[in-house]
């Protein structure tokens, strides 16, 4: 087999596998509604629309650092 | 001062709006003269025959391109980046003083680039890459800017208070990574310098010269696998991320679906870099690469108009907004015209479309309702609804601004309706034979037939660069209006009469 060979049938795979992939993964989007830490997916949108900087996150990224801890010194 | 609540800094954001603004007037002034040029010749001796060399119409195209490009463009993707950076991840840029001095660093820097740029290329020098004429020393200096780019963004991304990325820093991040391995392949060159002849010689050419690492085919191949994924990391993906932030915060209305959002992204990163082919249909490229090229194209129509329905199914149920608010109109119309090129350019890389449209002007039009309509709009609606928040002023005038959207429009219509008349007549006319296959008509046959849509490009052109101008007028009047209140920046921007 030559190299030229190879590498159509080594696009092929990566291609097909890429296609699984994205199937996947809209599968599981439209399947689970929520990502890995309980948020709704369609929650996410408040991250405009609630972007002040005393404003909640979604999700926070640890209790320490809660917002205005910058201005406390 | 010790108490002071904690705000968003958008010192960085408002230098960039500077020079979007700046840029974007030099980038389509160039770009309109350029249009006259070749509707009346004449016009490439404006200065006279000395300066000749400066003024005609091969010494300033590589000029409006690159100035519109990377001076517009990226100028406006680094200004909503520094402003909608810091509020999607809750945090500000005054929390952290190497992000400042990284920010000014990065703008700077910026600056001194184009300066050399448009230095240069005004010198005549040039690699002759489309799109990719910078000469070594400058790319060594673009690079240092997008490392500091990267370094400044995901320094912000580092010390965010929010778990989740929201989908545009997704789509600014794909636009950093794409452009860097974009740029970094595409000007691979070797300095002449380094260069020995077949004949012996060496040092050929001045000290900034450089020929392409790749030759004859492969460089092609790399030079739109590059060429158009500039459209697609430039012109596509800041621009969605730029809407999918500004057009739910103006309307205050949620994405229609986020889900959708987080499909298309992948969808589109999955699929636009193997499109670049279509640049080389009928070429000495193997010929399953073009295939390739034209299937990707057509299959890119799903997750373009993923992202597009999605922004105008966003505006479902208030679409009293898109009659009330020019601003709302801008990136309504922006989605549209993202939507209409994004059909245009799949049907001219099916081959048998591309016959026809190959070197014609439908493919320069199809550049332009891209650009005009979707890229424009859209940077110009971020900044209208940015400056009341970073100036803390209502935006000047609404009426000026309704009035700038309609004569734009005129001229976005104007320029791509005639790009249209004239492309598929150029590619008619050439390719007419009689039936001894004799050519039916000569180069100039179209040149004269085409003359009164050249001339309608142009003023089409000149319409939507008098909007740009009245929008700069608006911006700048605006620093000086009437002071808002926090509570009136919620969502709609307020906006004087």
């Amino acid at each position: 087999m030559s190299i030229a060979e190879l590498q159509a049938y080594g696009y092929f795979v990566l291609t097909f596998l890429l296609v699984v992939v994205l199937y996947g993964y809209i599968y599981h989007l439209y399947t689970k509604k929520r990502d890995a830490d309980g948020v709704d997916y369609e929650s996410y949108s408040n991250m405009a629309l609630k972007d002040d900087i005393d404003d909640a996150p979604v999700s926070a990224l640890s209790d320490e650092k809660v917002p205005f801890e910058g201005a406390k010194k | 001062m010790e108490n002071r609540p904690l705000e968003y800094d958008y010192t960085i954001a408002k230098m960039f709006m500077l020079t979007t603004i700046a840029f974007g007037i030099v980038g389509m002034l160039i770009g309109v003269i350029l249009a006259f040029q070749l509707a009346f010749p004449g016009l490439n001796l404006i200065l006279g025959d000395g300066l000749a060399e400066y003024t005609n119409f091969s010494r300033l195209r590589p000029l409006h391109t690159d100035a519109v490009i990377f001076g517009f463009t990226l100028s406006g993707v680094f200004a909503t980046w520094y402003y909608v950076g810091q509020r999607v991840l809750k945090v500000s840029m005054a929390e952290s003083r190497l992000l400042m001095t990284l920010g000014k660093l990065h703008f700077w820097l910026y600056v001194i680039v184009v300066a050399a740029a448009v230095y240069s290329l005004f010198a005549g020098v040039t690699t002759s890459k489309e799109y990719a004429e910078f000469e070594w020393p400058i790319d060594v200096g673009v690079v240092v800017v997008w490392v500091i780019f990267g370094m400044s963004m995901f320094g912000l991304i580092g010390i965010r208070r929010e778990k989740s990325l929201y989908i545009s820093v997704w789509y600014y991040i794909a636009t950093f990574l794409g452009i860097a391995m974009l740029y970094l392949f595409n000007n691979m060159e070797i300095p002449t310098y380094f260069v020995t002849s077949p004949a012996g010689e060496s040092g050929i050419g001045a000290w900034y010269h450089s020929v392409s690492m790749y030759a004859g085919t492969n460089d092609a191949l790399v030079q739109w696998w590059y060429g158009h994924n500039a459209v697609a990391f430039g012109f596509t993906v800041p621009i969605v991320a730029m809407i999918y932030y500004f057009l739910p915060k103006e309307s205050g209305q949620a994405i229609y679906s986020y889900k959708l959002s987080l499909l298309s992204f992948w969808g589109l990163m999955f699929v636009y870099l193997w499109a670049g082919g279509h640049h080389l249909l009928y070429s000495t490229v193997p010929d399953w690469m073009q295939t390739m090229g034209s299937i990707f194209s057509i299959v890119l129509i799903l997750p373009s108009w993923g992202s597009a329905i999605n922004m105008l199914l966003t505006m479902k149920g208030e679409w009293q907004q898109v009659a009330a608010s020019p601003l709302i109109k801008f990136m309504v119309l922006g989605s549209t015209f993202y939507m209409f090129s994004t059909l245009e350019g799949p049907i001219q890389a099916i081959k048998s479309v591309n016959a026809i449209a190959h070197f014609t002007d439908w493919i320069v039009g199809h550049v332009h309702d891209g650009v005009l309509g979707w890229v424009g709009f859209m940077i110009m609606a971020s900044l209208y609804h940015m400056a009341p928040r970073v100036f803390k002023r209502e935006i000047y005038s609404k009426s000026l601004m309704a009035a700038q959207f309609w004569i734009q429009t005129l001229g976005v219509v104007l320029y791509f309706s005639s790009m249209w008349i004239a492309g598929i007549t150029q590619g008619m006319m050439w390719r007419a034979h009689d039936e001894f296959g004799n050519l039916a008509y000569s180069f100039i046959d179209t040149v004269t037939v085409l003359h009164p849509y050249y001339a309608i490009r142009g003023v089409g052109g000149l319409l939507y660069l008098v909007g740009f101008l009245m929008f700069a007028y608006n911006i700048y009047k605006t620093m000086s209006s009437r002071p808002v209140e926090e509570r009136e920046l919620q969502s709609a921007s307020p906006m004087g009469a």
